[in-house]
């Protein structure tokens, strides 16, 4: 019995260093299910610091706002864990948006360009800033940082480039 | 012992006294892993290779270690080679899926306490099987296992979509599945002995 | 399937070619000879012209003319952005009175960017003369199309230069000219193929000299024997070898892909296009607008649309792009009064359209108007029983069942498995099935909401990027500080500061913009805001009240507390 358990022992101690794995690629996996609007709303400095502590276990899947519930979904299912609905401690999901820079108001005090994550802020010291709409995440980050709150957050209206087919709405036959 | 008697034991594990469906083993990961069809497959794939290799060794044990006076330590030296395996298939699956070692979950280091993978090496015992027919045993008793789970995995992806009435969805209508499931198989039964 | 072409009129028509079969298909009524009774009306100028910059598969026109100004009939006004695009061009002459939003085509009932033009009723061309199109490079001349406005009419809409690039291989050996038209009411490539076959074939004649072709077949559905006796003749004196090919009536033969199956028995292969497998297919109505545009130097501002339904006259229009649907029901001699909504195409895959407002674009075919007589409104939906007549009736060889259960379940992934994308939503499932379940609602949410979630995904990944570049960016710049410091350090080492010299710089810095924000605070005081200038004195007075209190409240608040 010992020696069985002596010689599985020294198996295991084998495989352990032949099979080593050396860096946590589910790391990857979860930051590319986020939405990578590097908003900190999860209470992470960005998307891939949250996706770190969602793989280590140290976070919730339900801290993505920007996300949604789809997010939530789908981290559910790569981690084969159950749903959880929105943690709105951490915010609450709300339609795509972009920073828009009061250009009169504007001082070019650089502030929002430091706190810009993907440095969609245009402009220099004294100068006259302004959002770069494509590259914005709407992550919000831009407006506390503002001395003269010229930073406005604009949503994103629908429009036929960008129009999704709805759900079809079908009218069952009620019996008589 | 001829080529038929070994087809007759892959037939009857596999059909006829399928290890979910007709002894009622291994339910646990039946239940937990058969969500999506991914991880059903590799939950077969992982389950297949501990149970052949675990009957096969623990034949070996029960033969050649412990004998007729050492019975006693039958059930405890087969979980600790059980362990040992399924040790190394973590660790194995691993390195080569992260993504299915994720998702296995708690249920792959659960392979170790598994009734179905403790179960074949006894009943192997207790059938008086020779090394040969242990692995057919093993192997047979693993693919009807993979087989149920892939299946009902596939059922359960078809009963994401349906009309299922509110009170139903989830586990309960999965556990109705599993009974209907498991009252076909009893079509099988007679076949073989 | 052997056919023998019955008493044609010249030699080519006289070969009988093997035709093969499509798996699938439906016989709606066809309804198509209430509006082939009368020839092609020419419209007249209407009131108003409103072009859509967007009128093609691929990236919206840019506008290049600016309220106010002059055009004339022909006149580029929105130019090609991007690979997949082409310009739009003035119908007739006039001025340009708005570029402007206003209701479009579209299954959403939005509204789009359109250039508005008010006719001066002069017609007037801009200069144009026929392209010397076999003495010129290729690439030019493909650049040219695009700049025509040459998309394909058929319904796609998908820009001709594109499609007339031989690629690598410098040939494409089938040209195929689709004539299929097989939508219920429809009728305007019939009527174009019999009054105008000449042209279409003399458009032939630049697609098979562009792509190289050996082989040129004009397939048409046998529902049309004018539109074929027509063709028949003009095959005759149009100088290279045609065929014309009467293919059997079945929706959707007219489908590329289907008519590619029954005139070659080549199948395009999943997601490919038919290039892959050596064959264009053009419709005719393209042909015709590429014979005007090379031979006669003018743009695409015209098409022929079918007017039917529910309206007293129903007729094919020649009609300028950009006239307002009303017109042409009022042309058509008005709707009858039980009409109950209009259609943009045809009863299987058109669009409902949320006015009569929107203008005629390059794929109008056809305005139909309709009533709860002609189209009853359809049962309510039932349960799918399983059945699987819809994978009978399914051209593209698909499995609508799944694809349903897989989209009404939101499982994407699986509808992807299950080639969604080789759907051409053609509605033949939704016609069959017993239960009257909406199908192909389900797939175009499915797609739209799968190409949704790729466009938010490379956004992502873009974001990722950005963000990772900023991050070592910052990384270095530390590095490069310290490094710095570093040196300052080590070359000066007596003068110990207090302050290091950061922190001199980042107080210097915040001095620096409090004075901007004062500067900023001041600039608002002095603007006085424009809604309170023409008020009463006694309104202003009120207006000073309460600004006074307001001060004072900040006053009050920027004291330190004292207890």
């Amino acid at each position: 019995m010992a020696g069985l358990a002596i010689f599985l022992g020294a198996a295991l101690g084998f495989a352990a260093v032949r099979f080593k794995v050396q860096e946590d690629p589910i790391v990857e996996q979860i930051d590319a299910i986020l939405p990578q609007t590097q908003c900190g709303q999860c209470g992470f400095p960005g998307c891939k610091p949250y996706a770190t502590a969602i793989a280590n276990g140290e976070a919730e899947i339900n801290q993505c706002p920007p996300g949604g519930e789809d997010g939530i979904h789908k981290l559910a299912e790569l981690l084969g864990v159950e749903f959880k609905p929105l943690n709105d401690e951490h915010g609450e999901p709300k339609p795509k948006a972009v920073a828009v820079i009061d250009e009169a108001t504007c001082i070019g005090c650089t502030l929002c360009i430091q706190a810009c994550p993907v440095d969609a802020i245009l402009g220099a010291a004294k100068q006259m800033h302004t959002v770069i709409a494509q590259e914005c995440t709407g992550c919000e980050l831009c407006i506390a940082p503002c001395p003269v709150d010229c930073i406005s957050m604009d949503t994103i209206q629908e429009a036929v480039a960008t129009w999704k087919w709805k759900y079809p709405v079908v009218q069952m036959k009620v019996r008589a | 012992m001829d080529i038929q008697s070994y087809l007759l034991i892959l037939i009857g594990t596999v059909f006829v006294n399928n290890i979910i469906m007709a002894k009622i083993l291994g339910l646990c990961p039946f239940m937990g892993v058969s969500k999506s069809l991914e991880t059903a497959i590799g939950m077969g794939a992982a389950t297949t290779f501990v149970l052949t290799l675990a009957s096969g060794s623990s034949y070996l044990i029960n033969e050649y270690l412990l004998g007729t006076d050492l019975a006693y330590l039958r059930t405890l030296s087969f979980i600790v080679v059980i362990a040992g395996i399924v040790g190394f298939t973590e660790m194995f699956v691993r390195k080569t899926s992260p993504v299915l070692f994720r998702v296995l979950g708690i249920y792959l280091p659960l392979i170790t306490t598994n009734c179905a993978v403790l179960g074949i090496p006894l009943l192997n015992v207790q059938a008086q099987h020779n090394f040969i027919q242990s692995l057919f045993f093993g192997f047979g008793g693993a693919v009807g296992f993979s087989m149920v789970l892939i299946l009902f995995a596939g059922l359960r992806e078809r009963l994401e979509g349906a009309d299922v009435p509110s009170i139903f969805r989830g586990t309960s209508i999965a556990m109705i599945t599993a009974g209907l499931m498991s009252l076909a198989f009893m079509g099988f039964a007679g076949m073989v002995k | 399937m052997e056919m023998e072409i019955p008493g044609g009129a010249n030699e080519s028509a006289r070969m009988s070619r093997t035709l093969y079969e499509f798996n699938g298909g439906v016989h709606p009524d066809e309804h198509k000879q209430v509006s082939t009774s009368r020839a092609i009306g020419i419209a007249p100028l209407p009131k108003q012209i409103i072009v859509p910059l967007s009128q093609h598969i691929g990236q919206a026109a840019k506008p290049l003319v600016g309220v106010g100004d002059q055009v004339l009939k022909g006149q580029r006004i929105g130019q090609a952005e991007g690979y997949v695009s082409v310009s739009v061009h003035a119908p007739t002459s006039g001025t340009v009175t708005a570029i402007a939003e206003h209701t479009v085509a579209h299954p959403s009932g939005l509204s789009d960017l359109c250039v508005h033009i008010a006719p001066d009723g002069a017609d007037q061309w801009i200069t144009h003369a026929a392209l010397d199109y076999r003495n010129m490079a290729p690439s030019h001349l493909r650049n040219l199309l695009r700049d025509m406005g040459i998309a394909g009419l058929g319904g796609a809409v998908f820009p001709s230069f594109i499609k007339l690039n031989p690629g690598a291989a410098q040939k494409v050996p089938t040209l195929i000219l689709n004539g299929g038209e097989c939508e219920p009411w429809i009728s305007c490539d019939d009527m174009l193929m019999r009054e105008r076959a000449g042209e279409i074939l003399q458009g032939a004649a630049i697609m098979r000299f562009m792509l190289n072709s050996d082989e040129v077949l004009v397939g048409v559905e046998d529902n049309k024997p004018e539109a074929i006796a027509a063709l028949r003749a003009a095959a005759g004196d149009c100088g290279f070898p045609v065929e014309i090919v009467a293919v059997p009536t079945i929706y959707p033969g007219g489908g590329a892909k289907q008519l590619i199956k029954v005139l070659t028995d080549k199948e395009v292969p999943s997601g490919g296009r038919s290039t892959d497998i050596g064959v264009a297919t053009f419709n005719v109505g393209t042909a015709y607008a590429l014979h005007r545009a090379v031979h006669h130097g003018e743009p695409l501002i015209s098409r022929i649309v079918t007017v039917t339904g529910n309206v007293h006259r129903p007729q094919n229009f020649e009609v300028l792009i950009g006239t307002p649907v009303a017109e042409l029901v009022r042309l058509a001699g008005a709707v009858k009064d039980d009409t109950s909504g209009y259609l943009m195409g045809g009863p299987m895959m058109g669009i409902t359209l949320a006015s009569t407002d929107v203008p005629v674009v390059k794929a109008t075919n056809c305005i139909l108007a309709q009533s709860p007589a002609l189209f009853p409104p359809t049962p309510p939906a039932m349960p799918c029983i399983r059945c699987t007549r819809c994978a009978q009736a399914c051209p593209a060889d698909l499995q609508p069942q799944e694809l349903f259960w897989f989209a009404r379940a939101k499982n994407f992934g699986k509808t992807q498995e299950y080639k969604l994308f080789d759907c051409i939503e053609c509605g033949c499932c939704s016609y069959v099935c017993p239960s009257h379940i909406p199908l192909v609602q389900y797939y175009r949410y499915a797609k739209s909401e799968i190409w949704a979630r790729e466009k938010d995904k490379k956004a992502a990944d873009h974001a990722r990027d950005r963000h990772e570049f900023r991050q070592q960016r910052i990384e270095r710049e530390k590095q490069e500080r310290a490094e710095k410091l570093a040196q300052r350090v080590s070359t000066k080492p007596a003068t110990v500061d207090s302050d290091s010299p950061e922190d001199a710089a980042a107080t210097a810095k915040k001095a620096a913009i409090q004075a901007a924000i004062e500067r900023a605070k001041a600039k608002k005081d002095s603007v006085t805001p424009k809604n309170i200038t023409d008020l009463p004195p006694e309104k202003l007075q009120e207006i000073a009240e309460i600004e006074a209190r307001r001060a004072k409240i900040r006053e009050i608040a920027q004291q330190p507390v004292d207890e």
